[in-house]
């Protein structure tokens, strides 16, 4: 038995909705090893998820999960950790569902510094309402909502969430499954706000528009295209400029220990006055 | 025996805050809006001291998000706006409502639509209360018509909420939210607080949606042992996804049933001079209510044979009390601050030949009893 199946609601949830050649799988089985690896006890994870394929992850997994509205997870997940600080809670959300319709609550979370992780899957498109234009979407690329190549500049993910202040920031790929693992570890521990953008795939639909190939030729294309933040640091600053924009720079972007958490000093707010 | 008895001084919305501690509340999720942010700001002093939790929110919809969330924690958990954080409230009410979350949605009734009248008094959300999210679904409102009973029924939204494990709406309006009045605050030993159902069987076996008798079925907390799924999708008694027709029916069944079977359980209301059965009945609620009282007070001074029902819990509805009161009076009256809401709940139930007539008044002032006065004059005059 992989690791993966002692999480699994084998009995209760299968099959799966996902495409073939979907990356969702990839990136929620680094979740689960790194999960494994914290030895967090099943009882103690949230795990809570909006709207979208992305977002349907939580309902396959033993733990307490939590399938909310769109864009809404991180106020529900908000809720239950204030209540319940124990737990580990884990968002798993979409590009559109965290950065579109959830953007506010997504800003306002980094902002607050809360003790939530937050995986955004990121595949450039809505895949479960057929592939419209998400705020990720590049440029020039087709969707169903953008049939002549979108003009909308995208949002970057992890550059929003270091400016509002999120204070665990990192980006990795579908690809990369061992270093993904690690960061996800890396992020879950982190006491604060952690967002880890996965770079991923939905051949189905974005692929497909786009000609970019099968879901395995995707998958080598994230590796191509990606750079660690370490090699892209050791660069000279006008190329670091360039490869920003034509590279995935890969890798923990920030990690600030120093801020303090939200559930922490609430619960210290309410010693103090408790005191008095 | 009345001295050591606690009476205070208190504006409606600080009685609802008052009342929401009173009633177990440890969770507040808010964003504020005029004219309920009191109750915001009250429990932003009070719920800290306790060990409880406040927590002022980016929008309304996080905030009936973050309620949601924290009910699911197992805490006792409210939010508190007025109409136009109502209405964005409506899609995780309807979560709620569909996935049986107990918590409390207190609505300050304002002028509406849209912004308008933000200072002012309405009862113009009170079919949005019972339809605001999309889909067949259970809800219960209630409606106070003074402060003294804003305490009372937040304590009381709290029970109901945890008894039927389903959201439960508070319906102030700018008038009760905003006077004050002398009220009586219970020391704990006298208040029967209500815990939701939990489960007691091995967690492998727990169905968080079960077909129960009684149609409400036993709620874990998360991180308690029972690792169970919450979908706002149609889901089977396990919490998990279905399009099985079948399923899809009896979950839709359940939860009207669960209002059927208990309405009776759950409804609140107050007669005056029904007995015996009046010409005419004046139904009303909230505010108006108290307007409605000295109108017909005058009415029957003048030897008018007329009655009052105030409706307390608006949602589900008294049906079956309406009904048999329509099948004996000659006319009904319903006041209210809005062009005509209740007044077609009303309709519904008369089945006979008989007027029923609406008062309103939606320009943001109260009503006068003089209003009310005339028309139950004017009906009168028309059988003489
Ligand atoms: C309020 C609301 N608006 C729109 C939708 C329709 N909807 C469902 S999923 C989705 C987009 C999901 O895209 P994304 O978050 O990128 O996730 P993906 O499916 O690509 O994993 C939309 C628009 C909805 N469910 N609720
Ligand atoms: S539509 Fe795209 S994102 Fe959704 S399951 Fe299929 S491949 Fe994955």
């Amino acid at each position: 038995m992989a690791v993966v199946h002692k999480y699994l609601r084998l009995k209760k949830k299968f099959p799966h909705v996902w495409c073939a050649g979907c990356t969702n799988g990839i990136i929620l089985h680094a979740t689960i090893r790194a999960i494994d690896k914290l030895k967090i006890p099943k009882d103690d994870v949230l795990m809570v998820s909006g709207i979208g394929c992305s977002s349907r992850a939580p309902v396959y997994f033993d733990f307490n999960t939590l399938h909310t509205t769109h864009g809404r997870a991180i106020p529900f997940a908000t809720g239950a950790k204030l209540v319940k600080p124990h737990l580990k809670v884990i968002v798993i959300t979409g590009d559109g569902d965290a950065l579109a319709i959830g953007g506010n609550h997504f800003i306002h979370a980094c902002v607050r510094n809360i003790d939530l992780t937050v995986i955004v899957f990121n595949n450039f498109n809505y895949g479960m309402t057929g592939g419209q234009r998400s705020p990720t979407t590049p440029p020039g690329k087709r969707t169903t909502t953008s049939p002549f190549g979108s003009i909308d500049p995208p949002v970057n993910v992890c550059s929003l969430a270091m400016g509002a202040g999120a204070t665990f920031v990192a980006r990795t790929t579908a690809y990369h499954f061992r270093p993904m693992e690690s960061i996800i570890a890396r992020a879950i521990q982190h006491k604060g706000f952690s967002v880890v953008e996965v770079r991923c795939n939905c051949p189905i639909i974005y692929g497909r528009l786009n000609r970019l190939g099968d879901g395995a030729k995707m998958l080598l294309d994230l590796k191509e295209q990606s750079m660690t933040v370490e090699a892209w640091k050791k660069l000279p600053p006008e190329k670091q400029k360039k490869a920003e924009q034509e590279k995935i720079i890969i890798g923990v972007l920030k990690e600030d220990t120093k801020t303090p958490e939200y559930t922490e000093q609430y619960r210290a707010l309410c010693e103090q006055l408790q005191a008095l | 025996m009345e001295e050591d008895k606690e009476w205070r001084l208190l504006q409606g919305n600080e009685a609802c805050a008052e009342g929401a501690l009173l009633g177990g509340c440890n969770f507040f999720a808010g964003y504020p809006i005029t004219p309920s942010s009191e109750i915001a700001e009250y429990l932003s002093r009070e719920l800290p001291r306790r060990g409880g939790v406040f927590i002022q929110m980016e929008d309304e919809i996080a905030s009936m998000g973050a309620v949601i969330g924290a009910s699911l924690a197992g805490a006792k958990a409210m939010t508190a706006t007025s109409g136009p954080g109502f209405s964005l409230k409506q899609e995780n009410l309807g979560f709620a409502s569909f996935c049986e979350v107990p918590c409390v949605v207190v609505n300050v009734m304002r002028g509406g639509p849209s912004t308008g009248q933000p200072t002012l008094t309405s009862q113009a959300d009170v079919l949005q209360a019972r339809w605001g999210p999309h889909g067949d679904h259970p809800i219960i409102a209630l409606a106070p018509s003074s402060v003294e009973e804003t305490l009372f029924l937040t304590i009381e939204s709290f029970n109901l909420a945890e008894k039927y494990r389903e959201p439960v709406i508070l319906l102030l309006d700018e008038v009760i939210a905003h006077m004050r009045e002398k009220t009586y605050i219970p020391k704990p030993e006298e208040i029967h607080l209500v815990e939701r159902k939990k489960p007691t069987c091995p967690p492998d076996d727990y169905l968080p949606f079960e077909m129960t008798e009684d149609y409400i079925p036993p709620l874990a907390a998360y991180g308690e042992g029972y690792r169970f799924h919450v979908t706002g999708l149609t889901h089977d008694q396990r919490g998990f996804p279905t399009n099985r027709p079948d399923e899809a029916e009896q979950l839709l069944t359940r939860l009207k049933m669960k209002m059927e079977f208990h309405k009776k359980d759950m409804w609140k209301y107050e007669g005056l001079f029904l007995e015996p059965v009046p010409d005419i009945l004046v139904v009303t609620y909230g505010s108006t209510a108290r307007v409605a009282k000295r109108a017909v007070r005058i009415a029957r001074d003048e030897g008018i044979s007329v009655g009052l029902l105030r409706v307390i819990t608006v949602w589900p509805f008294p049906d079956e009390v309406v009904k048999q009161l329509a099948s004996e009076v000659k006319g009904i009256i319903v006041p209210e601050q809005n062009q005509g809401q209740i007044i077609c709940e009303v309709e519904r139930y008369v089945r006979r030949d008989i007027p029923v007539v609406g008062v309103h008044r939606f320009d943001g002032s109260m009503m006068e009893p003089s209003q009310i006065y005339n028309t139950i004059k004017e009906m009168k005059q028309k059988w003489q």
